[in-house]
C-alpha cells in the first residue's frame, strides 16, 4: 500500500515559469498537487533577462492574469521599471514591459507556492515516469521515491541533457549553476518521443560599480505605472531604477571577428538550433557586417545587487574575449564581468507530439509545457503552464479540455502554432503571428478570458467581480458617447476648426466625432453643453479611458475583424474525427498523408494551417468529410 | 454524377475529338486501369513489364474470342504522376470511329464505366491536382455555348486566373511583411519602406490589376450566360426580315401585310463569340384584335427582360406618332436605333437633336447592307465599348467577381490608410482581408459555402 503522502492528483515537474503556473492552476482548481524542483531556491528563477513582457509577450502576461494566473501579479509586485512599448505603432500592438528585481521576483513566487492550499513542494529530481495501459500513473525520483499520480505536467525547461558552452569549453548543466536532467531526458527518448536539440544563450553580467554611466542616455520608468494585472492599481511597489543605453562599435566587432574561431557556434560544436530573431552578438556581427553598431540596454538586476544585465550581447565566446569585447564599449571601459555569458544546448520534444490540450498523443495524462516544447521566453512558458495545469485537472476529472483558439488569445495562437506546425527553432511569439490582432489587445484580455477563468474555477470571485465592474463602466462610457448628440451650429464649427477638424454636416454622436482620427476624448468636452461636459470629462479621466476610446474609435475595424473571425470559425468548426485514417484517401500525396498522420488535426481549419498542406488537399479532406457525414446519416436513416 | 476520391470506379472514354485524325486515344483512369489493359492487350514483345510512362506496341484482342480489334500503342502511367492522380492507361488506336468505339466497348465490358463529360478533370480536382479556378473552368467548358466561351474556359483552365491572383497575393504578402517588421522589430533599425512607396506598389501591382479583372468579369458573364436582344418596331418595318437575315435562314414569316408576326419568336445566334438570344416580336400598334393584342403584350414583356433593344424603323416612310410613342416605351433600356430598308428612297434622316434617331444605323434586311456594321455595333454595346475581344486575359466568373470586389473594397481602405498615416496594425487588417478574399478565388482560404456552390455543380454525393 502506498503512503497517502505519496499520492497526488497532479505532479508538476519543474518550478520555472511554466511549472509555477501549472502547479498554481492545478492547486487553485482544487486538485491535490505536487511540484518537484531540483533546487528549491530556484522556484520562479529567471534564467536570462530580468524582465517580463514586451511585444506580444505583454499580451500573454495579461491573458495569464485574466485566467487567474500569477505572473502578472508577481511582476507588478517586484518590478523596478515599467514601460509601455509601441505606443505610436497602433492600438493593437501596444505592449507593456517591466524590469524585475530578479531576487524579489523568485522569492515572492516561492512564497506564493508555499502558501498555496492543496500544493506540496519538494526539492527532488524526477528520473522517470510510470506508464500503465498508455496512461501515466506515477513518477520515480533520483532518491528512489515512488509517487502515484493521475496526471503529470513536465516543465523542465532547458534542463533535459543541458550542455553549457563558453568558448570551446563545455560541460553538462541545466542552467549555469544547476545540474542537468539526464535520466528524464533518457526516459523521453526511450518512450519513443521525437526529440531534437536547440540552443539559446545569455549575456555576461557586469558590476554596476565599475560602469561609467556619465555619458550614457538614461531611460526612466513610465508614470503612472502600467501594471500587468487587472487586479493591481495604485503606485509602484518598489523603488524605480533607470536603464542606460550604449552601443557596440567597430572595435567591438573587430574583437569578435578576431576570435570567431573560438566560438562554439561558428566552430560547429553546437548542434542545437538557435532562434533567428534572438541571435548572439557574434551572430549579429558576422551576419550583418554592414551594421556599424548594435544597441545595448544596461538593465539593473535588482535593488540589493550591483549586477547589471547588458541586454543585447548574448555570447558564448571565451571569457577573455567577452572581457575585451565589453571593455571596448562606451561606459564599460573598466567594467568587470561577474558572471560569464554562455550558450546552452538542450533536448526539446517535438510539439507535434502534443494535442491542443498540451497532453501528449503517446501517453494519456502526460502534459508538457514551456521550453521543453521548443519555445523560448518566460511568458511563452507561463502561458503553456497555466493551460497544461488547467487541462491536467480537467483530464483527472474526465472533463473536456479547455482549448483557446486563435481568435481568443495569443495563448491560443502560440499553442496552435506549436502543435500544428511544430518548430525547428526556439519559438517566440510576435504580434504578427496573430491574425486577429486588433481583437487580441492587452487591454481587453480580461474581456476575452475572465469569464472562462471564472467558469473553470481558477479566477477568484473577487477578481471576477472587479472584471464585471470594469465591463459595466466601459459599457456605460460607450453608451454615453453613443447617445450624446451634437447638432451642427456655427459655434460647434468654430470649435471644430480650432481643433483642426472639419465642420459638422449633420447631427452626430460624440462617438462619431471621436472616430475622427484628429479628435480625442479631451477635445470632445469643448463641444458639449455644460452639464454633459462633466460626464465626458469623467470618461476621459476613467481608469478605462483608453479601452473606451479604443472601442469607439476603431469600431469599424473591430467589426471587420469580427467578420474575419466568423469566416475562420467555419473551417474551425468542421471537425475531423480522431479515428480518421488519412492513408485511405487516395487523393492525397504520400507527403500530405504523412503530415496529416503526424499532426492529426482536430479540425479542417487546423489541417489548413499545417505547412505543406495545399488547398487542393483541403478540398479532398472536405469532400471526404462530407461523404462520411452523408453516409453516416444514411446509415442512421436505414436503421 | 457520383464523385469523390472514395469513388473507386474505373472510368474510360475516347479522349480525342470525334472526326478524322490519324489516331484516337482511349483513356482509362482508376485502380482497374492496368488489370484491364493486361486482359485485352497482347504485347509484341514477350516480356512486357509495363513500366510507368512507357509506350508499348501490341494488339488489342477480345479475350472472349481472341478477335483482333486493332494494332495499338499502350501506355501505363502509375499514380500519382498522372492527370487524375489515379492510375491511368492510354491506348492509341487507329483513328476510325468504329475501331475506337469497339475498343472502348471492350474496355467497358472488362469492368470500366463510361466516363461522364469532364469526369477526368473532376477527378483531378478532387484528387488535389488542380485548384478551384481550374476545376470551375471544367464546368465552363462543358457548358460553353460558343467558341469564345470554350476559349475563355480553356484560358482559365491553363491556370491564368490562378497565376494572376497568385501574383497579387504574393505582393500583398511582401507588403504585409514590411508593415509587420516595423511593428514587431522596432529595435532593428532596418530600412523599412515608407507608406508612400508601399502605396504605390499596392496601387500599381494589385489595385489596378484587380480593377481590370473585375471589368473583365463582365465580359466573362456575357460569354458564359449569353445575352438577349429584342427587335422592336411598329408593324411592317422589317423585324422578321432582320431576324431571318441574322439567322441566315427563313425562320419567321415575312409578308407585306402589317401584323404578320403574332407571337414572339426566339432564336440563338453567335455574335463574335457571344451567345445571343434574338427575339422577334409582334409589331406594336393600337386597336387591333385580341390575338395580336396578346402578341403585343408579350413583345412588351420581352423588352423588359432584354439586355439590349434593337429599335427598328422603316426608312422608306416618315417617322410617325406610333414610332415616337414606341420609342418612349423603350428609351429606358439600352437600345440601338436601326433604320431599315435603306435600299429604298430614304424618307427620314438622322437628327442629332432627336435621341430616337440621334445615331442610327442604316441597314437593309433585304440586301444585307449594313449587317456587319450592325453586328459590330451590337458587340460594342454589349462589351462596354470594345471593338474586339482582348487578346489576352481570363475573365472571372460571378463567384470570382464577388470575391474580387470584396478584395478591392478592402484594398481601397488599405490605400487610404497608407496615404493618411494610419497605423500599421490597422492597415494590415484590410490587407489580410483582401488576401483572404483573393484566396477564396483560388481555393486557398476556402470556406464551406464557397465549396458548397462549386460542389453543387459537380453533383457531389447528392
Ligand atoms: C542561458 C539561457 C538563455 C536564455 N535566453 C533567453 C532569451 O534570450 N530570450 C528568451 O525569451 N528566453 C531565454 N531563455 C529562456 C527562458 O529562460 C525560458 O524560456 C524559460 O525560463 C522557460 O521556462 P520553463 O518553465 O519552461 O523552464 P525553466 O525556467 O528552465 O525551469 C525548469 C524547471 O524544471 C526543473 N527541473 C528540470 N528537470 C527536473 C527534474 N528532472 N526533476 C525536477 N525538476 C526538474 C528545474 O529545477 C526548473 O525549476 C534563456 C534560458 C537560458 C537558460
Ligand atoms: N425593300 C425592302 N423591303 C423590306 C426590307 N425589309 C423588309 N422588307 C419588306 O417589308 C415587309 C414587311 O416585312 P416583315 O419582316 O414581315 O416586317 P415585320 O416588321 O416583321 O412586320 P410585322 O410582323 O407585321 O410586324 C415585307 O414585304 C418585306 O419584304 C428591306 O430592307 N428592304
Ligand atoms: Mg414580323
Amino acid at each position: 500500500m502506498m503512503d497517502i503522502a505519496n499520492r497526488f492528483d497532479i505532479a508538476v515537474i519543474g518550478a520555472g515559469h511554466a511549472g509555477c503556473e501549472a502547479a498554481l492552476a492545478a492547486a487553485r482548481m482544487g486538485c491535490k498537487t505536487l511540484v518537484c524542483v531540483i533546487n528549491l531556491d530556484t522556484i520562479g528563477a529567471m534564467s536570462c533577462n530580468p524582465a517580463i513582457g514586451g511585444l506580444a509577450k505583454g499580451h500573454l502576461v495579461r491573458e495569464i492574469d485574466a485566467l487567474g494566473g500569477e505572473m502578472a501579479r508577481n511582476i507588478d509586485a517586484t518590478s523596478i521599471q515599467f514601460r509601455r512599448l509601441n505606443t505610436s505603432k497602433g492600438p493593437a500592438v501596444r505592449s507593456s514591459r517591466a524590469q524585475a528585481d530578479r531576487l524579489l521576483y523568485r522569492l515572492r513566487m516561492k512564497k506564493i507556492l508555499e502558501n498555496q492550499k492543496n500544493l506540496t513542494i519538494r526539492q527532488t529530481t524526477v528520473d522517470s515516469l510510470r506508464v500503465e495501459h498508455g496512461r501515466v500513473t506515477g513518477l520515480r525520483t533520483s532518491l528512489d521515491e515512488d509517487i502515484a499520480v493521475s496526471a503529470v505536467v513536465v516543465a523542465t525547461g532547458t534542463f533535459l541533457n543541458g550542455l553549457i558552452h563558453v568558448g570551446l569549453k563545455h560541460f553538462p548543466a541545466g542552467r549555469m549553476g544547476d545540474s542537468p536532467s539526464v535520466s528524464l531526458a533518457g526516459w523521453f527518448r526511450q518512450q519513443g518521443f521525437t526529440v531534437g536539440r536547440m540552443k539559446t544563450g545569455t549575456v555576461p553580467r557586469l558590476d554596476a560599480n565599475t560602469i561609467d554611466y556619465a555619458g550614457l542616455e538614461p531611460q526612466y520608468s513610465d508614470r503612472p505605472p502600467a501594471f500587468f494585472s487587472f487586479a493591481s492599481d495604485g503606485d509602484y511597489r518598489q523603488p524605480q531604477f533607470p536603464c542606460h543605453i550604449t552601443y557596440t562599435n567597430e572595435k567591438t566587432h573587430e574583437i569578435i571577428r578576431g576570435s570567431i574561431d573560438q566560438s562554439p557556434l561558428f566552430a560547429g560544436i553546437i548542434e542545437g538550433v538557435g532562434a533567428r530573431y534572438c541571435p548572439s552578438i557574434e551572430d549579429k556581427v558576422m551576419r550583418f557586417p554592414e551594421k556599424l553598431r548594435h544597441q545595448i540596454f544596461l538593465e539593473p538586476e535588482g535593488i540589493e545587487t550591483t549586477e547589471v544585465y547588458p541586454n543585447g550581447v548574448p555570447t558564448s565566446l571565451p571569457l577573455a574575449t567577452q572581457v575585451a569585447m565589453i571593455r571596448s564599449i562606451k561606459g564599460l571601459e573598466k567594467a568587470v564581468i561577474v558572471r560569464s555569458g554562455y550558450a546552452i544546448e538542450y533536448d526539446y520534444v517535438d510539439p507535434l507530439e502534443l494535442l491542443p490540450s498540451l497532453e501528449t498523443k503517446r501517453i494519456r495524462g502526460l502534459f508538457l509545457a514551456g521550453q521543453i516544447n521548443g519555445t523560448s521566453g518566460y511568458e511563452e512558458a507561463a502561458g503553456q503552464g497555466i493551460m497544461a495545469g488547467i487541462n491536467a485537472v480537467r483530464s483527472c476529472r474526465g472533463e473536456e479540455p479547455l482549448i483557446l483558439d486563435r481568435s481568443q488569445a495569443y495563448i491560443g495562437v502560440l499553442i496552435d502554432d506549436l502543435i500544428t506546425r511544430g518548430t525547428k527553432e526556439p519559438y517566440r511569439l510576435f504580434t504578427s503571428r496573430a491574425e486577429y490582432r486588433l481583437l487580441l489587445r492587452e487591454d481587453n484580455a480580461d474581456e476575452r478570458l475572465s469569464e472562462i477563468g471564472y467558469r473553470i474555477g481558477l479566477l477568484p470571485q473577487q477578481q471576477y467581480d472587479r472584471f464585471r465592474e470594469k465591463q459595466r463602466e466601459i459599457d456605460e462610457g460607450i453608451a454615453r458617447l453613443d447617445n450624446t448628440w451634437i447638432k451642427p451650429s456655427p459655434d460647434i464649427d468654430e470649435q471644430l476648426e480650432r481643433l483642426q477638424s472639419t465642420t459638422l454636416k449633420q447631427k452626430s454622436s460624440l462617438s462619431d466625432l471621436l472616430r475622427r482620427p484628429e479628435l480625442s476624448i479631451d477635445d470632445l468636452g469643448s463641444l458639449v453643453s455644460h452639464d454633459t461636459r462633466q460626464a465626458v470629462a469623467e470618461i476621459g479621466a476613467s481608469r478605462f479611458s483608453e479601452e473606451i476610446q479604443l472601442r469607439v474609435k476603431y469600431k469599424g475595424y473591430i467589426e471587420r475583424q469580427d467578420e474575419q473571425v466568423r469566416r475562420f470559425k467555419k473551417l474551425e468548426s468542421t471537425q475531423i474525427p480522431a479515428d480518421m485514417d488519412f492513408t485511405g484517401l487516395s487523393g492525397l500525396s504520400n507527403e500530405v498523408v504523412e503530415k496529416l498522420g503526424r499532426v492529426k488535426p482536430v479540425s479542417l481549419g487546423q489541417a489548413s494551417r499545417i505547412s505543406g498542406i495545399t488547398p487542393a488537399a483541403i478540398s479532398v479532406l472536405q469532400v471526404h468529410l462530407r461523404k462520411r457525414s452523408f453516409e453516416s446519416k444514411q446509415d442512421k436513416g436505414q436503421r | 454524377m457520383e464523385l469523390g476520391h472514395a469513388d473507386n470506379r474505373t472510368i474510360a472514354a475516347i479522349s480525342t475529338p470525334p472526326g478524322a485524325g490519324g489516331i484516337g486515344i482511349i483513356r482509362i483512369s482508376g485502380g482497374q486501369a492496368l488489370p484491364i489493359l493486361e486482359k485485352i492487350f497482347t504485347p509484341a514483345r514477350a516480356d512486357c513489364p509495363f513500366e510507368t510512362h512507357r509506350l508499348y506496341y501490341g494488339r488489342i484482342c477480345n479475350p472472349a474470342d481472341a478477335k483482333l480489334l486493332d494494332e495499338v500503342l499502350a501506355v501505363y502511367m502509375q499514380a500519382p504522376r498522372t492527370y487524375t492522380r489515379e492510375d491511368v492507361v492510354e491506348i492509341h488506336c487507329h483513328g476510325s470511329f468504329l475501331v475506337l468505339q469497339s475498343v472502348l466497348e471492350l474496355v467497358l465490358s472488362q469492368g470500366a464505366q463510361l466516363a461522364e463529360p469532364g469526369e477526368f478533370t473532376k477527378r483531378a480536382f478532387v484528387n488535389g491536382r488542380i485548384d478551384l479556378t481550374r476545376a470551375e473552368a471544367v464546368i465552363d467548358i462543358l457548358s460553353a455555348r460558343t467558341r469564345k466561351g470554350v476559349d475563355l474556359a480553356l484560358e482559365q483552365m491553363s491556370g491564368k486566373l490562378f497565376c494572376e491572383v497568385d501574383a497579387m497575393r504574393a505582393t500583398l504578402v511582401e507588403v504585409r511583411a514590411l508593415l509587420e517588421t516595423a511593428i514587431d522589430f522596432p529595435e532593428e533599425e532596418i530600412e523599412i519602406a515608407d507608406h508612400r512607396a508601399l502605396y504605390e506598389r499596392i496601387f500599381n501591382d494589385v489595385y489596378e490589376p484587380l480593377e481590370n479583372l473585375i471589368a473583365r468579369a463582365e465580359e466573362g458573364r456575357i460569354v458564359r450566360d449569353g445575352v438577349s436582344i429584342v427587335i422592336v418596331g411598329r408593324p411592317n418595318v422589317g423585324k422578321s426580315s432582320l431576324l431571318n437575315t441574322l439567322l441566315q435562314e427563313e425562320r419567321a414569316l415575312v409578308t407585306p401585310t402589317p401584323g404578320t408576326t403574332r407571337d414572339t419568336i426566339e432564336e440563338y445566334i453567335d455574335i463574335s463569340g457571344i451567345p445571343v438570344r434574338i427575339i422577334d416580336t409582334a409589331g406594336i400598334r393600337d386597336g387591333v384584335e385580341e390575338v395580336e393584342q396578346l402578341g403585343i403584350k408579350r413583345a412588351k414583356e420581352s423588352i423588359n427582360r432584354a439586355d439590349l433593344v434593337l429599335f427598328l424603323v422603316d426608312g422608306s416612310t416618315p417617322i410617325g406618332d406610333d414610332d415616337r410613342e414606341l420609342f418612349r416605351s423603350i428609351a429606358h433600356k439600352p437600345f440601338i436605333t436601326v433604320i431599315n430598308k435603306c435600299d429604298l428612297e430614304l424618307k427620314i434622316t438622322p437628327d442629332p437633336g432627336l435621341p430616337m434617331i440621334a445615331q442610327p444605323l442604316l441597314i437593309s434586311a433585304l440586301t444585307q447592307e449594313g449587317l456587319t456594321d450592325l453586328k459590330q455595333l451590337i458587340f460594342k454595346r454589349l462589351t462596354g465599348g470594345r471593338e474586339q475581344w482582348q487578346e489576352e486575359g481570363c475573365s472571372p466568373n460571378l463567384r470570382h467577381k464577388a470575391a474580387l470586389a470584396k478584395g478591392l473594397e478592402a484594398l481601397g481602405r488599405v490605400c487610404d490608410g497608407l496615404q493618411s498615416g494610419l497605423t500599421n496594425d490597422l492597415i494590415t487588417i484590410d490587407l489580410l482581408a483582401c488576401f483572404d478574399h483573393l484566396g477564396d478565388i483560388v481555393g486557398e482560404t476556402t470556406t464551406e459555402d464557397v465549396l458548397d456552390v462549386i460542389f453543387e455543380q459537380f453533383c457531389l454525393g447528392k
